[in-house]
């Protein structure tokens, strides 16, 4: 009788990764299938409304390109920390504290016209975020503590600060105790990229990151001091590597990268701080950092799809009438059968014969 | 000053129930060397299928059966990522953590705003009737009481039995667990399955006793202060469990300021819990001995093994 064996392979394979993403996708609609008829829906319906209708309009591929830009942007610094074993799953924090931070400026210069002001709000938005992550560093480099509890809970405490913002100092004062601020100016808010959507100039920001994470990660020094650490931590401390400072690039990068996001958001399609600025992209954005393996590259085509999703849930909640839990359960599904796939990254299935060991040595030996 | 006392104990001794559940499950899968993230995940689902159990069947134990049994399905997502897919284990966590919040909602989405009795209390007959001890110690649901009994049994096991022993030689030394014979990836999945279960037990407190009722999101980060408990306890029983109370008490905290009518924003108090998680878990955290010393050396490590 054939039986298969698990083995560990001795180099990586080039088209390892795309089978792995494209199996845990497959996988995905499988399973995505057997939710829409539990939910009495026939799954080309609901496939349909989720991954079809959304690109047949320029309104839903503007929506798909929009939720892509922080998605995108997010997981590229995150996934630059994951490299290193650096856990930050905070980013959701980050993301509103650069919300914030920029908010703070367009209200402060309400009025002005200076072409300075969107830039200096892109600066304090990134230095806000990797102030918040930074805290995650310190703690982790001086105290020991766990960097995944301390940057989810700074996550917790980011939402309340915001709640306390948008009640209190940074209310609209005209706009009769609506829990938000004013609506920015035009020098205060990126300009479209595209008529008639509302992707903005934002967007562009992440593919400038996607290009400096693949320089950083690829092909320079440091890069690859971080991602030794993470695969090799006694190697990289043998070699000189600093475990200390791969924490605060892990976790700066993530946190500047998130927090542009933030500003990305309220000077985009939003114009004003107000208590929801993100549907979850810090959160979502670990998933599709996973889901493409991690790499620059594969994180564009994930971060694409993940918007998508996002975009696909609402077109599936109005047209179909599913349930927005779908998308948070997809999300679930896309990365766990991610890690199930990426066994296969390391290890194949080899088909061994029954034979006992010895006589297939020998077998092997005579041969 | 007593009636305040005895808000605050009593009301402490049910805000722990389902921290000290959770936490308890949690320290025997930590203890096995498996570090489940998904906590939050697995409450949730547990909150949601015991508050839908307990609304159409009418019975608590039947809702507290179905939040143990649904959460522990879900914990088995990371039981056969970790085990069998050798997976990431932070990863795994967060994935099921994503699949338990995107689950539980789907469960309790037509429950929402319907109400359940709360669990009845225990009568304990001439104990409830001591001036100010009983009401504030004796007079709960039988969970209060059952998180405590729980708590020395899981004690008991993990330091005074073979069982015990074999999940800590799990924990300690995977390869050297397996080598003298011990089935490892069985040990440990069945520590994840115990996790699971007592998540959702913990949760469904929460929906069908606690508050009671169902509302997506109403687990609020407890899981994530659960995982966060563990590392306070320094992996060990009782300290895991007085950390539960201090935690149950901070819970009521912001009840009883703002019952106090002082002039504190109410984001503040809402983000106190997460801000003295923080400032514990850096102090706990200073000391590399205890940290050392105590967690379970082979925690958040894949085990293979080599045949």
């Amino acid at each position: 009788m054939a039986r298969y064996r698990l083995e560990a392979r001795t180099e990586r394979s080039a088209a390892a990764p795309f089978l792995v993403t494209g199996m845990a996708i497959l996988l995905t609609l499988v399973a995505g299938s057997g939710l829409f008829l539990i939910y009495g829906k026939s799954p080309v319906a609901g496939f349909t409304a989720f991954f079809i209708e959304p690109l047949q309009s320029a309104y839903g591929i503007g929506e798909v390109l929009l939720k892509m830009g922080p998605l995108l942007l997010i997981a590229q610094g995150l996934a630059i920390g994951f490299r290193a074993r650096i856990w930050n799953i905070g980013a959701e924090g980050q993301l509103i504290l650069g919300a914030i931070a920029a908010s703070v400026l367009a209200i402060y210069f309400d009025g002005s016209t200076s072409w300075l002001l969107l830039p200096a709000m892109v600066v304090a938005a990134m230095l806000a975020g990797m102030a918040w992550a930074g805290i995650a560093a310190w703690l982790r480099n001086s105290f020991n503590a766990n960097e995944i509890l301390v940057t989810f809970m700074l996550s917790s405490i980011a939402l309340q600060l915001l709640y306390y913002l948008v009640t209190g100092p940074l209310r609209d004062p005209m706009g009769f105790n609506f829990p938000q601020s004013i609506t920015f100016s035009p020098a205060a808010t990126f300009p479209l990229l595209i008529e008639g959507t509302r992707v903005n100039v934002s967007l562009l920001l992440a593919f400038v990151a996607t290009v400096l994470a693949w320089i950083y990660m690829q092909r320079s020094l440091p890069g690859y001091k971080l991602v030794v650490g993470g695969l090799a931590p006694q190697a990289a401390l043998y070699a000189g590597f600093s475990d200390k400072r791969a924490v605060w690039v892990g976790l700066l990068i993530g946190g500047a990268a998130a927090g542009i996001a933030g500003v990305g958001e309220v000077a985009g399609p939003l114009g004003m701080l107000q208590r929801n600025i993100s549907p979850g992209y810090g959160y979502a954005a670990i998933i599709v950092a996973f889901l493409g393996g991690l790499h620059p590259i594969g994180i564009v085509f994930s971060s694409a799809l993940m918007a998508l999703i996002y975009v696909g849930g609402d077109f599936a909640r109005l047209s179909v009438g599913l349930p927005s839990a779908v998308t948070t359960i997809f999300q679930g599904l896309l990365l766990t059968f991610y890690l199930a796939s990426a066994l296969f990254l390391q290890y194949r299935l080899r088909r061994v014969d029954a034979r006992p060991p010895v006589q297939a040595a020998a077998a092997e030996g005579a041969g | 000053m007593t009636e305040t006392l005895i808000f605050i104990v009593a009301g402490t001794l049910a805000a722990t129930v389902p921290l000290l559940f959770a936490a308890l499950g949690e320290l025997v899968a930590e203890k096995s060397g498996m570090l489940n993230l998904g906590v939050e995940g697995m409450m949730a689902t547990g909150a949601a299928a015991g508050f839908v159990a307990a609304v159409v069947t009418g019975s608590h134990t039947l809702g507290f059966l179905a939040g143990a049994v649904t959460a522990c399905l879900l914990s088995c997502v990371y039981a056969i990522l970790t085990t069998i897919f050798l997976a990431n284990q932070v990863a795994s966590g967060l994935a099921v953590g994503v699949l338990g919040l995107g689950v539980s909602a789907a469960i309790g989405k037509n429950y929402e705003g319907t109400t359940v009795d709360p669990l009845a209390e225990l009568n304990l007959g001439p104990l409830s009737d001591i001036p100010v001890i009983g009401e504030a110690l004796f007079e709960h649901d039988i969970m209060v009481y059952l998180a405590i009994v729980a708590a020395i049994i899981v004690w008991y096991v993990l330091q005074r039995t073979k069982l015990g022993l074999i999940i800590r030689a799990v924990g300690e030394s995977p390869s050297s667990a397996h080598a003298l014979g011990y089935p490892v990836t069985l040990v440990r999945g069945a520590c994840v399955l115990f996790g699971g279960a007592m998540a959702g037990i913990g949760g469904a407190y929460l929906s069908t006793a606690y508050t009671p009722l169902w509302a997506e999101g109403m687990v609020a980060g407890r899981g994530w202060i659960v995982v966060a408990l563990i590392v306070f306890g320094s992996w060990m029983v009782h300290r895991v469990a007085l950390g539960a109370y201090l935690f149950g008490a901070v819970s009521l905290l912001e009840l009883s300021i703002q019952g106090l009518g002082l002039d504190i924003p109410s984001q503040i108090l809402s983000a106190s819990p997460y801000i003295i998680t923080i400032i514990v878990l850096a102090v706990i955290s200073r000391n590399p001995a205890l940290i050392l010393l105590n967690s379970p050396v082979s925690l958040g490590q894949t085990f293979k093994a080599s045949n």
